[in-house]
């Protein structure tokens, strides 16, 4: 139990800042709640096949095949897959994180993860084809061309910033993670 | 849509490893659990602080911040703007189209759009949980400035 409230603390004290709010101002507090509460079911709604097919993931695929595809030496091929495993996705970026981490734990290249993060955050493929209908094709087309190669010129760039040592520490905490 | 597309395709995967391995299937449910569970505190709260800031922000307060007239003073507010929002894309379109509609201008747009999705400063407890701090600060700064380049480059083809 005390575990449990320590683990949740700050989604408790949030909570707790929500009502507050709501008491000083309902009308928006209580559109704050349902918002929440909207997103919430969005969440339990896109999250759960995202997350089965990263237990699959773990349990399946070997360290070597993941080396072989996206470790140290998988060159363009593995920035390629990177790029298109992310545009494949679905959901908001903070579901990528844990499946950075099982690419961690299996061995991809650093690079190639955080090309893969860059690509979720912004050249998914569903989400292309909704910007498109909202913003127009000239502007969508063009945001996706500059995001390509700005993707992977700051994988590189925060790459080339953390030492060897500072990159093997994110590795370690990724084995603790699951 | 898309969900559909990942629920058939999470259930055949699914039913192929049963069909092949009951126990590694067994494990990889468990493992799909615990990864879940160990981020939801760190959702829940985001997820709480989506619903106060789209409670507070609308389309209205926003375009009258960054109008097509408010240049590169506008792309730094609109940068800002989407790099503390966390909306979710099929919100944030319609949104950005709509600020097109009220007076924002496209440079501003671009930047607004490439912050909201690239940078994540509410999200950044979740993401230092899994790439510490350093990494999470510089991929977020880098993504911030990289925005500009977008604006730029979106300003001068967008008319």
């Amino acid at each position: 139990m005390k575990k449990i409230v320590k683990r949740y603390r700050y989604f408790i004290a949030a909570i707790a800042a929500m009502l507050v709010f709501t008491i000083v101002n309902k009308e928006l507090g209580l559109k704050a709640l349902s918002i929440s509460g909207h997103q919430i079911k969005e969440m339990l709604f896109i999250i759960p096949p995202i997350f089965v097919m990263l237990g699959l993931l773990d349990v399946w695929v070997p360290r070597e095949t993941m080396v072989r595809f996206m470790g140290e030496g998988s060159g363009i091929k593995g920035i390629l897959l990177a790029i298109f495993i992310g545009s494949a996705a679905a959901g908001p970026l903070y579901g990528a994180f844990p499946v950075a981490a099982v690419f961690m734990k299996k061995g991809a290249k650093f690079s190639n993860i955080l090309i893969f993060i860059g690509a979720w955050s912004t050249t998914k493929i569903p989400m292309f084809l909704f910007e498109i209908g909202s913003l127009g094709a000239k502007f969508a087309v063009t945001r996706l061309l500059i995001d390509i190669p700005g993707i992977i010129l700051i994988a590189f760039i925060i790459s080339k910033f953390l030492s060897k040592k500072e990159i093997d520490k994110i590795y370690e905490n990724a084995k603790t993670l699951d | 849509m898309d969900s559909v597309i990942f629920y058939s395709l999470a259930s055949i995967l699914l039913l192929l490893s049963f069909l092949k391995d009951r126990k590694k299937t067994k494990m990889a449910l468990k493992k799909a659990w615990k990864a879940f569970e160990n981020i939801l505190p760190e959702f829940l709260v985001v997820i709480l602080m989506v619903g106060f800031m789209l409670s507070v922000l609308n389309a209205d307060t926003i375009s009258g911040i960054i109008g097509a007239e408010s240049g590169w003073f506008g792309v730094i507010l609109a940068s800002v703007i989407g790099s503390v929002t966390l909306i979710p894309g099929f919100v944030a379109f319609p949104t950005a189209a709509l600020l097109l509609k009220n007076g924002a201008g496209y440079m501003q747009i671009a930047a607004f759009v490439s912050t909201l999705m690239m940078v994540g400063v509410v999200t950044m407890p979740v993401e230092i949980k899994y790439f510490g701090k350093k990494a999470t600060l510089l991929r977020n700064a880098a993504a911030f400035v990289f925005s500009f380049i977008v604006a730029l480059i979106i300003g001068m083809v967008v008319k």
